[in-house]
């Protein structure tokens, strides 16, 4: 029995994967669909289509002229009927693309497989597939795949932990497509000459694992090679798909606060990531269409879809069953660490997992009582913060003390909120504390400024005067 | 449509203030049997006035003061059963209700409720009634029980008893006719407060409330385990006791040895160890800190039950140290998860 490291903290949600038996089912029936021109960490995209321009699937839309930005392509085949800006789910306005399909979704004629032959070609490959980290980060994964000089990893960790409770979208992808699962992983392995890559599963999923182990040996027995991927069982905790936790689990490496994985010398991917790299790789089509669990008490009927990006959640919900009362509440991803949404008119974005709809009763909010200093949250805190002591810090408006209590390393996975009995919103709080904390710290960053440039021109006053 | 939003998570844990409270509840009941076998009828009715009358004064206070009515999170039916678990049985019940009103009215909610109370109510309540009521804080009084254990042996009705922790501090354990046995202290008839007496009624709510996920170990442990450690050192029958006068009998490895253990089930220190110390608001709420808070229990009451003017500490121990609680949990943050020395120097 190999080390097992489990990190400390993290709490046991309900699981919920209700879906886990439902075959993903790929849905079509969309008349339009609206591509927000902005999925990834970093700048828009420019739009590179205007109304009336009929567009083929695989199509550029949005332009990425930033280095960070990464490629729109359209989803379905049609005819642009508009562009605009939309407030997206996190509230913020982005440019819009709407497209009125004519249900043939012809693919593009330049949708071919790639020809890669060095390392610049294969991030080049990942950056026109419009590929994001699809595990909910939205990272672009070209600058993922491209660290500092000297920062080279020495193994990769898929992230197939899938701990959030009801999403499902990760663990059918390894059922039906292990095949493009692997060769994504050994593409990656060979184009950034990484040894090793281990893989690691919550042991919640032991046909997920059976699965991939299957897989790993099929080939090795066809080819007669050993296959540097190993699997690791990880355990059943929430959050043990978070990053800093995962290397953790598999590796026993520490990221330290502020700092990013690969300074411990590890990629970590998210397996739909990798699956898709592995589709890519034969077919040529970009990042168009999104395998995505639908859960939720007011849905009729849950399961797992493969929809277009872009397709609207109301028309997803419905040619999915629709619903049995009316939803009160929809999180986009999910139920720990997902958005709820205002307005229900938003488009599937890529780095979707879930779409979650409850119903009035699952979306009752307790109220919140006197903290009573259990000390639940810090014991459920997988950073190993204070959240009460953050809590209050916030609600006093105390810069200070968030900044003694490491507020900015919090990774919002929602652990104390979850667990505290007196049902405070300390996630809430905290995310306010975190605000608060960098607009402090800009305004003293920006009066630093003006006093260091003051201090200059009577200096050199001074100098004048002399 | 209309949406609800709010920040995530979105689903919670089903542990509530109100079901840990029920739980902690249901940790005292058989204690609070074993106080109606042990004691009779009268220690269940202090009991019911104490909870009653701290009920009473949350509801009114909480009307005066113009707040919500917090009676449904069960808070002051905790203090008032952790009250009458640190009054003797014969306690005149006006007595009791004036331990409810400094508990409830002037511990608890003049300092703004729940969570905002710096030290424990009850055990802070049951030191203004020792102060104020000597006497009737320390008459002990025996054999009331259906029971009645101790009047078949001695053949009285009513027997005024010195404790057994007024016994060893005056006597050590070579007046050992009057000290009871080891498995007598430990089911619990001897005299004491209502609910501290029996350990066997306790240990069992124990197991409870640590199923349950109630409480850690980290503070009864480090509390129980410092007072037993320094008995061994420091008390009347210390190891040293070993080393002097030749040979160590069998008798004297007896004394030094149950001396340590005489100490953990005589007083009140069991029953504050696991159910006064471990007082969510009024205790650390790092790991470190509990350990802390234990040690600093445990060796305030040794110094006191064995150099102080009283028997017994515990409450005083357990008081001062919630009085350092803020202070303790500000010493031992824990540390980043990843955090290394070299980073915290840069």
């Amino acid at each position: 029995m190999p080390l097992r490291f489990v990190f400390s903290g993290g709490v046991h949600p309900k699981g919920n994967k209700n879906t886990d038996d439902f075959p993903t089912t790929r849905l079509d029936s969309f008349s339009s669909v609206e591509i927000l021109l902005q999925q990834h960490v970093g700048p828009p995209c420019v739009c590179a289509v205007k109304k009336g321009d009929h567009v083929h699937v695989g199509q550029l839309i949005g332009r990425a002229d930033h280095p960070m930005a990464v490629p729109i392509h359209a989803s379905v085949s049609g005819e642009v009927t508009d562009v605009r800006f939309v407030i997206s789910a996190t509230g913020d306005p982005v440019e819009a693309v709407t497209i009125t399909s004519d249900g043939l979704y012809t693919v593009d004629p330049s949708c071919v497989p790639p020809v890669i032959n060095s390392r610049e070609d294969f991030l080049h490959m990942i950056r026109t597939s419009g590929l994001v980290g699809l595990g909910g980060a939205s990272f672009p994964v070209h600058i993922k795949l491209n660290p500092p000089k000297g920062k080279e990893p020495d193994v990769l960790l898929i992230n197939a932990a899938e701990c959030e409770p009801y999403i499902t979208s990760d663990f059918r992808q390894i059922c039906e497509r292990p095949d493009e699962i692997i060769d994504g992983i050994l593409a990656v392995l060979q184009w950034l000459s990484i040894p090793n890559a281990i893989i690691g599963i919550e042991d919640n999923k032991p046909l997920g694992q059976e699965v991939l182990h299957h897989e790993i040996s099929k080939r090795e027995a066809a080819s007669n090679t050993h296959l540097p991927i190993s699997l690791k069982s990880l355990k059943t905790l929430y959050p043990q798909g978070a990053e800093k936790m995962l290397i953790y689990s598999l590796t026993g490496r520490k990221v330290p606060p502020g700092k990013l994985p690969y300074d411990v010398r590890v990629l970590v991917m998210n397996v739909g990531t990798l699956r898709f790299i592995g589709e890519y790789l034969k077919n040529g089509i970009p990042l168009v269409r999104k395998s995505l669990t639908l859960d939720g008490s007011a849905l009729n009927t849950p399961g797992n879809v493969n929809v277009p990006i872009g397709a609207r959640i109301p028309d997803v919900i419905a040619a999915a069953g629709g619903t049995k009362e009316e939803p009160s509440k929809i999180i986009m991803g999910g139920a720990m660490m997902g958005v709820s949404l205002d307005r229900i008119e938003c488009g599937i974005i890529k780095a979707n997992n879930a779409i979650l709809v409850f119903g009035s009763k699952e979306s009752r909010i307790p109220p919140e009582s006197p903290c009573i200093h259990c000390g639940r949250c810090v014991t459920a805190c997988p950073m190993h913060l204070m959240p009460t002591g953050i809590d209050q810090s916030a609600r006093r408006l105390d810069t200070e003390g968030l900044a003694a209590f490491h507020v900015l390393d919090c990774i919002e996975c929602g652990c104390c909120t979850y667990s505290c009995p007196a049902k405070r919103y300390l996630t809430q709080s905290i995310r306010n504390g975190k605000t608060l904390l960098r607009i402090e710290r800009a305004r003293a960053a920006e009066a630093e400024k003006i006093r260091a440039s003051e201090s200059n021109q009577a200096a050199g006053k001074e100098d004048r005067a002399v | 449509m209309k949406l609800q939003v709010s920040s995530s998570p979105h689903i919670r844990d089903s542990v509530t203030t109100s079901s840990i409270m029920r739980d902690v509840i249901i940790a005292t009941v058989p204690a609070i049997i074993a106080s109606g076998i042990i004691f009779g009828l009268r220690s269940v009715l202090v009991i019911l006035v104490s909870v009653l009358s701290c009920m009473f004064f949350e509801y009114i206070s909480r009307r005066i003061m113009k707040r919500d009515n917090t009676l449904s999170d069960l808070t002051a039916v905790v203090t008032g059963v952790l009250l009458a678990f640190n009054l003797p049985p014969t306690l005149p019940y006006y007595m009791v209700v004036i331990g409810a009103f400094f508990a409830i009215v002037v511990v608890k909610q003049m300092f703004g409720g729940l969570g905002n109370n710096f030290v424990n109510p009850a055990l802070t309540s049951r030191i203004i009634l020792a102060i104020a009521f000597p006497n009737d804080m320390t008459t002990w009084k025996l054999a009331e029980g259906p029971f009645n254990f101790v009047k078949s042996l001695q053949g009285v009705d009513l027997v005024s008893s010195a404790t057994p922790l007024a016994i060893l501090k005056h006597q050590g354990l070579q007046g050992a006719e009057s000290i009871p046995s080891l498995l007598t202290m430990f089911l619990g008839d001897k005299a004491g407060c209502i609910g501290e007496v029996s350990i066997l009624a306790l240990s069992i709510g124990v197991i409870y409330m640590l199923c349950r996920k109630i409480i850690t170990l980290w503070i009864p442990l480090t509390y129980i385990g410092t007072v037993m450690l320094m008995t061994l050192f420091i008390g009347h029958h210390s190891i040293f006791d070993l080393f002097t006068g030749g040979t160590p009998t069998a008798d004297t490895w007896r004394q030094v040895l149950s001396e340590p253990v005489y100490m953990m089930m005589a007083g009140g220190l069991f029953v504050g160890a696991f159910y006064m110390a471990t007082d969510y608001v009024t205790s650390p709420i790092t790991t470190k800190g509990r350990i802390f808070f234990g040690i600093g229990c445990g060796v305030i009451t040794v110094l006191i039950r064995y150099f102080g003017n009283i028997p017994e500490g515990v409450s005083f121990a357990i008081v001062l140290m919630n009085i350092l609680t803020p202070h303790l949990d500000k010493a031992t943050l824990p540390k980043t998860f990843g955090e290394v020395k070299q980073h915290e120097k840069s």
